[in-house]
């Protein structure tokens, strides 16, 4: 495989954790509410997910395993935020400290060990392409992830569910007036966006680097989280986003193509500097941000 | 089922101090639970996270040790919190002060002036806050959202500082491991507390907390940021704008970091290591939120939390329990907080009757 095959292939596989998780925090934000714990739920994702690939081999269990680990701890965040009516930023922050504590308690035994590699699932006809042919030759979870994205855009733009979770996050109280039960769509909004948290994480740590190492998810959680910023509510634009990052998170491999001798930490910091550039040009359009802001996010609603 | 808040139009003292008090007793029980199905001796690993840190005068005064930077850091961020400019990169802050403050020892390893200590001091604090106005600027200028600014920033800075000590800023007699060379005397806190590591950043760390509290209860300065990050319209209408609040909240809560990060390299590390990063930017979050955002509380709960790190210690070695339980049980500490908080500002009541 030619470098730019390898890279192409490696940019759709690096954004898949992104997207995920992001797509998840998209549905949870349409509907109104601000989970800032993606990095925490991921984690334990990336740790339940690791164990139980590890010990049953199979590692739809262990995805299926991530997914409720992230359910239970988006249910704790929606006790905290839905139930009681908490400050949701102070929420999020919590089940994100206690996502990563309980990923590494849980991790700990494992550290270090590692799982087979992944299978992976080549289009037919499509991999055979020149140059491009790579970037269909992809273990499963990345074509299904790209295909969520299309299928969260179809259904937030054009199905009756769509409307009611706009409708719920964009003024709760109209929805609560024409008999939505708002804070129950809400729960059902943070559990999957929970669910989908917790099986980025477990992409991150069975599939795409098959190794426990503690503190793995390393930022990818936050990314994801400013990813849905970047997207402006948007899943196209999220994932164009998240491809970008994808790309960005490859630096390395590009800029030892390219010949360029770069510290290791200056590579590692990339992803993270443009985040900040990317949040700074896109927020600053405060029109556009306005117009795509979902109107309720992060307010409490009663009802 | 139907729940009900009512809120309660005052708060009491005790009413107040029942949260965190709720929120201890369910995080310990909670994490009892939890120790238990790990297999993990959980009586043992509960006496060694709560009660062992005061056995002793030598395990008091290393929580007394643990304790200043939180408090300082906590206090810096309260102020923020409680004008919702939510800077969550103090651990970022933390570490680009003590990364300015270590330039001066590094590149002066024989250095024996008085000032530089002082200056050490001053820069980190400048550094810290530096690093903090870089979120806030971004914030007021291009709206960019300061948590995920900061939390960003803190990722950059942990690089920052792998890349000084694996490059140029490693100990070229260090054999080879990650860290500075030993700061000389003069670059060296004082002992506060003879035969211990407490330093007198502690006293400053209480004269820190005294002025906040000041601050927020008796100055106009800290009302003004009160309501220009709680409800900027009135705020503006008023005279004193959203950006002050975010400028002032960022840059003191970085101070605060950076003086915090300052401290730990001449202090207790006496040379700059990896383990400048030891979480007390995140920590101090929950120290803030734990203690009401409020000066006085927080000078509690940074005890409370500093104790919690020593019985994490002893809690290694005498239940096997990974680092990660002290986490686990701090995450579990803020959830319960916030939970109990509610029930507290509220009059709760359940319906069991059906819908109303």
């Amino acid at each position: 495989m030619t470098i730019l095959a390898f890279i192409l292939a490696g940019t759709l596989a690096a954004a898949t954790p992104l997207l995920l998780a992001a797509l998840g925090e998209l549905i949870t934000e349409r509907a109104g509410v601000l989970n800032l714990g993606i990095e925490g739920m991921m984690a334990l994702g990336a740790a339940v997910g690791f164990v139980v690939t590890y010990t049953t081999h199979n590692p739809v269990l262990g995805f299926a395993a991530a997914a409720l680990a992230g359910i239970a701890l988006s249910l704790v965040f929606a006790t905290l935020a839905l139930g009681f009516m908490a400050n949701q930023v102070a929420a999020g922050l919590a089940i994100g400290v206690l996502g990563q504590g309980l990923s590494s308690l849980i991790g700990k035994p494992l550290e270090s060990q590692t799982l087979d590699a992944p299978g992976k699932w080549a289009v037919p006809l499509l991999a055979h392409l020149p140059a491009m042919g790579s970037l269909f030759d992809q273990d499963l979870v990345v074509y299904l992830t790209f295909g969520l994205a299309v299928a969260i855009w179809a259904v937030l733009n054009h199905s009756k569910l769509g409307l009611i979770i706009r409708a719920v996050g964009e003024n709760p109280h109209a929805a609560r007036a024409i008999g939505f039960r708002v804070r129950r769509i809400r729960l059902a909004a943070v559990a999957f966006g929970g669910a989908l948290a917790g099986m980025a994480g477990a992409y991150a740590s069975t599939l795409y680097t098959p190794l426990w190492a503690d503190g793995m998810i390393a930022g990818r959680g936050w990314i994801a989280v400013a990813l849905v910023v970047f997207g402006t509510w948007a899943a196209g634009r999220i994932a164009f986003g998240a491809v970008l990052f994808g790309a960005l998170s490859l630096g390395g491999l590009i800029a030892q193509a390219a010949g360029v001798a770069l510290p290791s930490q200056l590579l590692a910091s990339l992803p993270y500097a443009v985040t900040i550039v990317m949040l700074a040009v896109i927020s600053s359009n405060r029109r556009r941000m306005r117009l795509n802001t979902v109107a309720s996010l992060g307010q409490p609603f009663a009802g | 089922m139907k729940i009900t808040f009512e809120r309660r139009a005052a708060l009491s003292r005790p009413v107040l101090l029942a949260a965190p008090l709720m929120a201890l007793g369910l995080a310990m029980l909670t994490s009892l639970i939890l120790f238990a199905a790990l297999g993990k001796p959980a009586g043992q690993a509960l006496y060694s996270l709560l009660l062992e840190p005061f056995v002793g005068w030598y395990n008091i005064s290393e929580v007394l040790l643990k304790m200043g930077p939180l408090m300082l850091i906590a206090q810096g961020l309260a102020i923020g919190f409680r004008a919702n400019v939510f800077n969550i990169g103090a651990e970022g802050q933390l570490i680009i002060g003590a990364l300015c403050a270590s330039a001066l020892p590094v590149y002066f390893p024989d250095g024996a002036s008085p000032l530089m200590l002082p200056a050490m001091i001053a820069l980190g604090a400048v550094g810290g806050a530096a690093w903090a106005a870089i979120a806030a600027g971004l914030r007021v200028r291009f709206n960019a959202n300061e948590i995920l600014v900061t939390l960003m920033l803190t990722l950059i800075a942990t690089q920052v500082l792998n890349y000084l000590l694996l490059g140029p800023w490693k100990d070229p007699h260090g054999f080879n491991f990650p860290q500075s060379v030993t700061f000389p005397d003069a670059a060296l806190l004082p002992i506060l507390l003879a035969g211990t590591r407490v330093n007198i950043s502690l006293l400053g760390a209480f004269i820190v907390s005294g002025l906040a509290y000041v601050m927020m209860r008796h100055r106009f300065s800290g009302y003004q940021l009160l309501v220009g990050g709680l409800a900027p319209r009135a705020a503006r209408y008023a005279g004193f704008t959203e950006a002050r609040a975010v400028w002032v909240s960022l840059l003191l809560g970085g101070l605060m970091a950076g003086l915090a990060g300052a401290c730990e390299v001449a202090g207790p590390l006496g040379q700059l290591q990896r383990s400048v990063s030891t979480g007390y930017g995140y920590s101090a979050i929950i120290v803030a939120y734990l203690g009401g955002l409020n000066p006085l509380g927080i000078v509690v709960s940074a005890f409370l939390m500093a104790a919690l790190f020593i019985g994490g210690d002893n809690a290694m070695v005498s239940a096997d329990l990974p680092v990660a339980a002290v986490f686990v049980f701090q995450g579990l500490l803020l959830v319960f907080y916030l939970g109990s908080l509610t029930f507290i500002r509220h009059r709760v009541s359940f319906n069991w009757a059906g819908r109303a």
